[in-house]
């Protein structure tokens, strides 16, 4: 055995883009609708994602269209909550939950602990198929019949609504299948692949939000699997498991849906958050300020978020004590959000920072994270909640950690790994102005939505009363500037894949475990087991490959 | 799974030799304790799902336990109990088939493999028997309920969980009978030997779990 | 002081005593709420300048926080968060605990409207009148989905489920029109299942339900299923025009014009040739009539969407004759004067 690739290896002085890696290994549609190579399944994936947001955006912009004036506008009342039941269900099950595990969680969790592919790649190939299938299941479910539940169907109405649930509720199921197995590879993958000296405590902080994501996906997901199972069956056959006509109960349902959805919007912020921990020591190139907490937060948010979930149900008659139970454990999960966002602040401290595309996101991400999370926590003071339940304030909070965190996170990950999967770099002024745009959009988007709840705005109103309307049309503006960020961001990124200039291995200096190969990654990501020697946030030393490999500007 | 029993050798014991390690793995063991913990991992999400329907069940018999128990003595404990005999059999013999694989023995985990295979269909006859029955006496989940030998509120709601925990768990006998002919076919191709069983170890926990689960839709249906 | 930060939250008036504290703790933790987001997002400007990247080859001292500091990123918020629970689990005990000698409504809420009924009567569609600075309980509950009374006014909500009741109560303080709002989902008129809350001084009130119940003649329970909602008066079509306006029908049905609306008209529907949306067609006969009541998605008519809700269970066989008797009544050709029944 030759000796091993040590990370103090000199690449060459410029940047080379290698002549053989993933993305030309076999050119033809066969090796990539057949592979079992984890990054062309990332790809795969971030096709499709990339796919799911889009058409999820446009259902968004239709929805902020018809907002635009307070009674009808473009579209009528049943068109219109098939509008939003699509967007909900397209963006939290085509894109939110797959999007960062998907993609970048496929393409480096194998890479950062030095192994050379998942646990099991032909599963991993499955669970994407499983996925295609589940999401064509649900959208010509919603195209047909169309869904007018909202995305999340409660019973009595979801069981009893003539419009097609059935093969709705199926297509739900069949992509909760392709997120257990995702998750279970991952789970199986970080216990038993990791390259010798990759500790627990020396993996990358996104392996380890990975790893916590992928608990959650393996025990909440098969409750959603047998709810939409349950609403399938009520729905074709009269079951009345959920109808009080036939001794049945509806907040059964409540219980049993919020089950897996609490868990399920940890499933999407924790990869964002594991993505922020990488870019932000990237970009400060500074150790992570308080490693275990971050790690050991994650682990934290993933096991005390199963217990939360009754606080979706404050104003449907529960007993004051499980609201209290479900309020004061609610207000734990915000805590260890609280200790990550110190933490990371603190790592910017006499840190080295450059503010690139991806730090401007990051800088988003914290804004939106805290005044997200905050307003969740606002949300869980049970009293507050009364008032603003169901209203465009629990929108307004949910979109600013969807969009203003998750989003952000993917964004930023987006571009910094741009680089390492497609050995170009991207345009860095136009990043900047698309980020900027988007930060500035969203909060156009967003701030006024916090407003429209407050004032007493339900959710789900095609038509509203006119005290409503400015404020609906400033959040319909800020929805189009949000809109172009995006449109501005895929054109750039698509023309840098071909004419973007060459990145060399390590165009950010980064110490990540995964700018140690090539970029883009050979096949097999390593020729030998790697040898780490030291920890993927740690900085302090400066090997001279950092002044010698250029950045991205 | 594993490349393709044709590209691999038979060897002096008789069975065909393990398949090539897959590259990502560095030792056996290593890829063997994989296999297994993904198994574990994947039937605990399998106890999850089952899970959801238990908790209805619960909460069901709460609010009706007249009729829940009522619509317990119309059902047959004596076609409930062949039923738990057979699926407890199987498991046995599915264990035997482990146990065989392990020490090379093909054949034998064949036959033992196959009989769990039967007396799974056994079970499905007999529960095909229970729901045409069902069918007949009009003793049917939701709208469709006629039965009315339950005279206490409740009694739709207790076939709504009856006809849906044992049709998901029927449907995952099939399942499982689908895992155990594939593996018998491999055995009946000698695939099988010490350094290589982990498909037999890992349709045998899945059976194991399909009978775990009926063990706890027995007594909870049928006999209390 | 309270007046500004309610305006300048987008607050609705403060109409019951439940809205000050509800709107206090509102201000404090969104008070906190933008100091802490706003400090973060500065202070990560604030150190991307102070601690910019200066050259290439700068290195970075590795930090590692103090137990303390870790002790205070837990400590601080979490002492926040229960600080806050508690001010808002004291104030929700408060709201799930009306007080004994509060007055009853009984709040019903089907697709897509909401009725009200006292326990000495009378009954009302769509206005709940109350008096102000007298506790006032709602007992709720839906004939179809999950509906939710929200009064934005007084701070207070609550889900209304099919097969039971659920409680809130408020006081309201001083008189005037409140809204109502349904803010769960309910199915395509979600949006307009709106009601009002009337406040009135105690005394006008006092007077006003006496008024109201003078014209009664027996106790009627807007919930009972066993008789009809709507005491028969005159003729069967007559009767037929205030089960109309009872159960809502009115709604969905043109019954001035022949302009169709979320439903056909029932002016000249009587023997009226339809085209179905399965393209058969059919004469309008009071069998077709009585059917669309009960299964209204068995027979669809061309061009109107599958929003019917069933009446089966919630029309006596009488008041679904009665309904048939007043759409034959509805010509356009010639007025028939019916009386009674309120539009």
């Amino acid at each position: 055995m030759t000796a091993p690739i040590t990370t103090t290896s000199m690449a060459p002085a410029g940047p080379v883009f290698p002549k053989k890696h993933y993305l030309n290994d076999g050119t033809t549609v066969r090796s990539w609708l057949l592979t079992h190579d984890h990054k062309r399944i990332a790809i795969l994936y971030l096709i499709s994602v990339l796919i799911a947001l889009f058409l999820g955006g446009v259902f968004a912009m239709v929805i902020r269209l018809e907002l635009l004036t307070p009674g009808p506008t473009l579209i009528e009342a049943l068109t219109y909550n098939r509008m939003f039941t699509l967007h909900g269900l397209v963006m939290i099950f085509m894109f939110m939950i797959p999007a960062i595990p998907g993609v970048f969680g496929n393409f480096f969790l194998p890479i950062m602990l030095g192994a050379k592919d998942v646990a099991f790649p032909k599963w991993n190939l499955t669970s994407y198929y499983v996925y295609l299938a589940g999401s064509a299941l649900m959208l010509w479910g919603l195209i047909t019949g169309g869904a007018d539940t909202g995305w999340t169907f409660y019973t009595p109405y979801s069981t009893t609504t003539t419009t097609n649930i059935a093969p709705v509720m199926l297509g739900v199921f069949v992509i909760g299948f392709s997120s257990i197995l995702t998750g279970l590879n991952f789970i199986v993958t970080i216990h038993t692949l990791r390259a010798p000296g990759v500790t627990w405590f020396k993996m990358p902080l996104f392996v380890w939000s990975i790893y916590a994501t992928s608990i959650i996906q393996v025990l909440a997901t098969p409750v959603l699997g047998l709810t939409t199972l349950l609403v399938a069956a009520e729905h074709t056959f009269g079951f009345g498991f959920f109808d009080p006509a036939r001794g049945g109960d509806p907040i059964l349902f409540q219980h049993l849906f919020w089950f897996y959805s609490h868990p399920a919007v940890y499933i999407m912020v924790l990869p964002a958050m594991g993505v922020i921990s990488e870019t932000i020591c990237a970009y400060s190139r500074k150790n992570i300020f308080g490693y275990k907490m971050i790690a050991m937060s994650s682990l934290g948010i993933a096991f005390v978020g199963f217990f939360a979930w009754g606080h979706h149900l404050f104003t449907s008659g529960q007993s004051a004590f499980d609201a209290g139970a479900f309020g004061a454990i609610s207000m734990l999960v915000g805590v260890f959000t609280a200790i990550k966002v110190f933490n990371w602040v603190g790592t910017l401290y006499k840190g080295s920072i450059v503010f690139t595309a991806p730090f401007a996101y990051i800088c988003g991400f914290l804004f939106f994270l805290v005044f997200g999370g905050m307003t969740g926590v606002a949300l869980a003071t049970v009293s507050l909640d009364v008032h603003w339940q169901d209203t465009y304030f629990v929108v307004a909070h949910f979109h600013f950690i969807m969009v203003g965190a998750v989003m952000m996170g993917f964004l930023s990950g987006l571009h910094y790994w741009f680089p390492k999967m497609f050995g170009r770099k991207y345009p860095e002024n136009w990043a900047l102005l698309a980020a900027g745009l988007i930060v500035l959009g969203f909060n156009a988007t967003f701030i006024p939505q916090f407003l429209l709840g407050n004032a007493g705005m339900p959710r789900r109103y095609y038509e509203y009363p006119e005290r409503f309307a400015a404020l609906n049309v400033a959040s319909t503006a800020g929805a189009s500037l949000l809109a172009f960020g995006f449109v501005i961001i895929a054109i750039y990124l698509a023309v840098s894949l071909k004419y973007g200039e060459v990145a060399g291995r390590n165009p950010w200096g980064s110490r990540g475990y995964e700018w140690d190969v090539p970029s883009p990654p050979p096949t097999e990501n390593f020729d030998q087991v790697p040898v780490f020697t030291r920890g993927p946030h740690e900085y302090q030393d400066v090997p001279e490959e950092l002044g010698k490999v250029g950045h991205a500007i | 799974m594993q490349s393709s029993a044709t590209a691999r050798k038979v060897t002096a014991e008789g069975w065909l030799e393990p398949p090539p390690l897959p590259h990502h793995y560095d030792t056996v063991e290593n890829h063997q304790s994989a296999l297994r913990f993904g198994m574990w991992l994947f039937l605990g999400t399998e106890v999850l799902l089952f899970a959801g329907i238990f908790v209805g069940y619960f909460v069901f018999r709460a609010y009706f336990p007249e009729s829940f128990e009522q619509a317990a003595r119309h059902l047959s404990v004596k076609l409930g109990t062949a039923n738990t005999l057979l699926l407890l059999t199987s498991s046995l013999t599915v264990a035997l088939a482990h146990h065989n694989a392990e020490r090379g023995k093909n054949r034998n985990a064949f036959w033992l493999l196959m009989a769990s295979v039967v007396m799974g269909a056994g079970f499905l006859c007999i529960k095909a028997v229970e729901y045409a029955e069902k069918f007949r006496e009009g003793a049917l989940p939701g709208k469709h309920f006629r039965f009315s030998e339950i005279t206490a509120p409740g009694g739709p709601i207790f076939y709504v969980v009856y006809f849906f925990s044992t049709g998901l768990h029927a449907i995952h006998v099939v399942i499982g009978m689908s895992l155990l002919t594939w593996v018998a076919v491999r055995c009946w191709r000698k695939e099988f030997s010490p350094g290589y069983y982990a498909p037999v170890e890992n349709a045998g926990l899945y059976w194991h779990l399909v009978d775990l689960v009926w063990i706890f839709l027995y007594p909870l249906l049928y006999l209390v | 002081m309270n007046e500004i930060m309610r305006r300048l939250l987008f607050l609705p008036e403060q109409a019951s005593t439940f809205a000050k504290d509800v709107d206090h703790l509102h201000y404090f933790v969104i008070i906190v709420t933008m100091i802490a987001s706003f400090g973060v997002g500065l202070t990560a400007i604030a150190f991307f300048w102070k601690f910019r990247r200066r050259s290439e080859d700068q290195a970075t001292p590795f930090v590692a926080p103090t137990a303390m500091f870790e002790v205070l990123a837990i400590s601080v918020p979490l002492t926040f968060f229960l600080w806050w629970f508690a001010i808002g689990f004291k104030d929700f005990v408060k709201l799930t605990s009306p007080p004994p000698d509060a007055m009853d409504v009984y709040v019903m809420g089907k697709q897509w409207m909401w009725k009200f009924a006292y326990p000495e009567g009378p009954n009302a569609i769509g206005v709940l009148h109350v008096p102000a600075n007298r506790p006032v309980r709602l007992l709720i509950t839906s004939r179809d989905v999950i509906h939710s009374v929200f009064i934005p006014a007084f701070r207070v909500k609550m889900d209304a489920q099919p097969g039971r009741y659920t409680e809130t109560w408020f006081t309201a303080t001083k008189p005037g029109r409140y809204q109502i709002l349904c803010t769960e989902y309910c199915g395509a008129q979600h949006s307009k299942m709106w009601g009002e809350v009337v406040v009135m001084a105690p005394e006008a009130f006092d007077e006003w339900i006496k008024e109201q119940q003078r014209g009664l003649v027996s106790r009627q329970d807007v919930l009972a299923d066993e008789t009809s909602q709507v005491t028969p008066q005159g003729s069967l079509a007559q009767w037929g025009k205030q089960v109309a306006v009872y159960q809502g029908c009115l709604r969905c049905h043109n019954v001035n014009s022949t302009e169709p609306a979320t439903g056909p008209s029932w002016v000249d529907l009587y023997q009226q040739r339809t085209k179905l949306t399965d393209g058969r067609e059919i004469i309008a006969d009071e069998a077709y009539l009585t059917e669309s009541m009960m299964e209204p998605t068995a027979k669809i008519v061309a061009g109107y969407q599958p929003l019917m809700p069933s009446y089966q269970g919630k029309l006596s066989g009488p008041e679904a004759a009665a309904l048939v008797e007043y759409i034959k009544s509805l010509r356009s050709d010639r007025t028939v004067q019916l009386t009674g029944g309120e539009e």
